[in-house]
């Protein structure tokens, strides 16, 4: 391992003293960890070895290292937006692995680039790609998904896009049966969305913009829904916003069908609200929905159909994004506000505990991608340390992200990562 | 009379019942003026204002441009083939461009809802909104407004029906904000691919039968029909709208003896109110061109401070 190399890497210590959550061990107590060689290598009350430095973590906690299964990196193509490291050091404030989506330019869809992709990576976080489910994102003909499989592609999507022909979408759903890899849905029917700029209803109405209605996305979860259970492949919806998708996800889980699905922290701490005076950071899609439709999601996150946090982490220049607001490009940071969102909103206000947190993203995500992720003597060492009692302010200033365009400027948020362990080193 | 201390005038939602009046009342002191053989009054000598229309459009750019230019202000008119939009400018670095030539006021048409309000919260000039996407076209709806007040004395307890394309209509939002703030009864018909969702949380009554929505009203008001609507699966044809939709002699027949018939313009004669309607006398069609540059004037001299007592400064010149 190359970061093994170098000289300040910090890559033997023990971190004492913290809370571990580790839902896959069933754990919630104190414990030490030693981290020697990449790899865990003791745990215990008191782990403390002669040459390792100590790192003092009395009332922090470990979580698995938490894994952001949705984010869009823009390298190769627009380099100014993100790169494979910026987006990494974006990361590593709380995640050791992300998976970034296909739609880049030019498209993830061989072999060549998810191994261009995968030789980026700096040691401040994993990256997995996603290859495309068609050549170019044009939903027309399968991309060689085998041979994106065999360089470490984790998951296929067209994410951006729908697959609009369903007979497509049931060939991607059967192939990806071979790897048991799974097709990850960006649900929107594009007849339905046409021309929206935020959710339809009486707000999009007395703004004069055009409106999304929830069915453009629940229509093609239900039919990726269908597909799936006609095919026995495994599908997962990406960014689920409204309660009629939630309703779909729920009933297919019923049926025993292999579908799961992610939200992000957009669709439960923000509503269409956020829309009035046309703040084009509020641009997102699918759009931020109701208020009935945020609490559903929270329901759904409460209640586990929906398994998995992803951030959808999509970076845009400000030229483009400061613009009219149906003129702006879709989309909003996600990796540098996703953990104190969901620690503030979700685990402050009790809807769910830690360890339910840890399980939607760390343990979740890493088993639907097969990442590794457990907090076991002899497993590679990925943890992230956090500090529940931290209170700070977003400020897209202090970003590692090259862009800027987070709608939670200014916002207060309680519970900040403090550092990460990837690979077995520490960064903080 | 209160101050008015605005910047911009965005849209009618934002403002209150008495801003309205105001604006409305001073405007009837402009509307005097342009009976006059002179029709300029030097309140606004000196002042730089930039009409800026980023959309097509001949009545409402003709409009302001007459009312600035009757108020002695100095104009700057910018279409979108002259202007740097074409060659890639943001919105944003047009807007810092015009704030560093000390401009006072900008008037804006855009095809994007908020776009107005994008730039004045940018610049420290005030922005005028002359329609923006589907969303608000305030000084239509004063203008509107300035016409029933003077042919039917009042808005409380008025029957105002808006009738066509509700969906894609910023003067329909503006009327029905502007009316129902007024105490009017604003009801709406039109085909049902053509009326918004929750266009009913605005405080309107909704109507798809032309016949059973005519015969209440005091005031209706025909929305231009956009003929591109059939491409777009909205309509089945645009002869079957007129069949439904199109105010003609039959219709009219069953309202009100006294209604008042309005129209914002440009017509399509045939397709959404009969010429015959239109040209006949419960039409108000061209006072409402009239009253406009009326109504602008009075905008443009209140956003631009205003604070010369208004019947002095006109008697001046007089």
């Amino acid at each position: 391992m190359s970061q093994m190399n170098d000289k300040n890497a910090r890559t033997n210590f023990v971190l004492k003293g913290a809370r571990v959550f580790d839902p896959q061990g069933r754990r919630d107590q104190e414990l030490d960890i030693l981290v020697q060689e990449g790899r865990i290598t003791r745990m215990d009350a008191r782990a403390e070895a002669a040459k390792a430095e100590v790192i003092d973590l009395r009332g922090k906690y470990v979580f698995p290292g938490l894994v952001d299964m949705h984010v869009h990196l823009r390298e190769p193509g627009r380099e100014d937006e993100e790169t494979v490291a910026s987006g990494s050091r974006a990361a590593a404030g709380g995640f050791t692995a992300i998976a970034c989506m296909p739609n880049t330019q030019p498209v993830i869809d061989n072999q060549g680039l998810v191994e261009f992709l995968r030789s980026r990576q700096i040691p401040e976080c994993r990256v997995y790609p996603v290859g495309a489910v068609t050549k170019g994102l044009q939903g027309e003909e399968l991309a060689e998904i085998g041979d994106m499989f065999g360089a470490g592609a984790v998951a296929v999507s067209d994410d951006g896009k729908p697959v609009t022909n369903s007979n497509l979408m049931r060939r991607a759903l059967d192939y990806c049966r071979m790897y048991d890899i799974p097709v990850i849905s960006h649900c929107e029917d594009k007849y339905l969305s046409a021309d929206g700029a935020m959710n339809e209803g009486a707000l999009a109405t007395k703004l004069g913009l055009r409106g999304i209605p929830n069915a453009a996305e629940a229509a093609m979860a239900a039919r990726d829904v269908m597909l799936a259970d006609l095919t026995g492949g495994r599908v997962h919806l990406a960014h689920v916003s409204c309660a009629e998708t939630v309703d779909i996800i729920r009933r297919a889980k019923r049926a025993g069908i292999r579908v799961t699905a992610e939200t992000c922290p957009q669709y439960f701490t923000l509503n269409e609200e956020a829309v009035i005076g046309y703040d084009s950071m509020m641009r997102v899609n699918p759009p931020l929905r109701s208020k009935a439709d945020v609490m559903t999601i929270i329901d759904a996150l409460r209640d586990g159909t929906i398994d998995c946090i992803a951030t959808d982490h999509a970076p845009h220049s400000s030229e483009e994004k400061e613009v009219e607001f149906d003129q702006a490009p879709c989309g909003m940071l996600g990796l540098e506000t996703s953990l104190g969102l969901c620690w503030t909103q979700l685990v402050e206000k009790e809807v769910l505990t830690s360890l339910q947190l840890v399980e939607k993203m760390s343990v979740n995500p890493a088993r639907i991608l097969k990442i590794p992720c457990a907090i076991e003597v002899g497993s590679p060492a990925n943890l992230t340390v956090f500090d529940p009692a931290a209170e700070w302010t977003v400020e897209p200033a202090r970003f590692k992200s090259k862009s800027r365009n987070t709608p939670f400027r200014g916002w207060a948020l309680k519970g900040k990562p403090l550092m990460t362990v990837v690979n077995g080193r520490l960064f903080d | 009379m209160t101050k008015w201390n605005r910047k911009d005038l965005l849209d009618l939602e934002s403002l209150s019942a008495e801003e309205m009046n105001m604006i409305l009342d001073t405007a009837r002191s402009f509307r005097e003026v342009l009976n006059r053989p002179i029709k300029k009054v030097p309140i606004l000598r000196g002042k730089t204002i930039v009409n800026m229309f980023f959309e097509p459009s001949t009545r409402t750019s003709a409009s302001f441009d007459m009312a600035a230019k009757r108020l002695m202000a100095d104009t700057v008119n910018i279409s979108p083939k002259t202007s740097a939009v074409q060659k890639g400018e943001t919105l944003l670095d047009t807007a810092r461009n015009l704030e560093a030539m000390k401009i006072d006021l900008v008037v804006m048409r855009h095809s994007s809802s908020g776009a107005p309000h994008f730039l004045a919260s940018r610049i420290r000039a005030g922005v005028v909104n002359a329609g923006d996407g589907q969303h608000a076209h305030p000084t239509q709806g004063l203008l509107d407004m300035f016409t029933i007040k003077e042919k039917r004395g009042g808005f409380e307890g008025l029957n105002v029906l808006i009738v066509g394309d509700i969906t894609h209509s910023r003067v329909a939002r503006s009327n029905i904000n502007g009316l129902v703030k007024m105490g009017a009864k604003v009801s709406v018909c039109g085909p049902s691919t053509l009326v918004p969702v929750g266009i009913e949380q605005l405080g309107v009554k909704v109507y798809y039968n032309l016949e059973e929505a005519i015969s209440q009203a005091d005031v209706i008001n025909v929305l231009r029909l956009q003929l591109e609507r059939q491409k777009k699966g909205l309509l089945p044809s645009l002869r079957e709208y007129s069949l439904h939709f199109c105010l003609d002699k039959t219709r009219l027949s069953r309202a009100k003896p006294d209604v008042t018939i309005m129209h914002p313009g440009p017509m399509n004669r045939g397709v959404e109110i009969d010429p015959e309607v239109a040209d006949g006398e419960r039409s108000v069609i061209l006072d409402q061109v009239t009253n406009g540059v009326a109504v602008r004037m009075a905008v443009l001299y209140l956003l631009s401070g205003g604070d010369a007592p208004l019947a002095e400064a006109i008697k001046k010149e007089a």
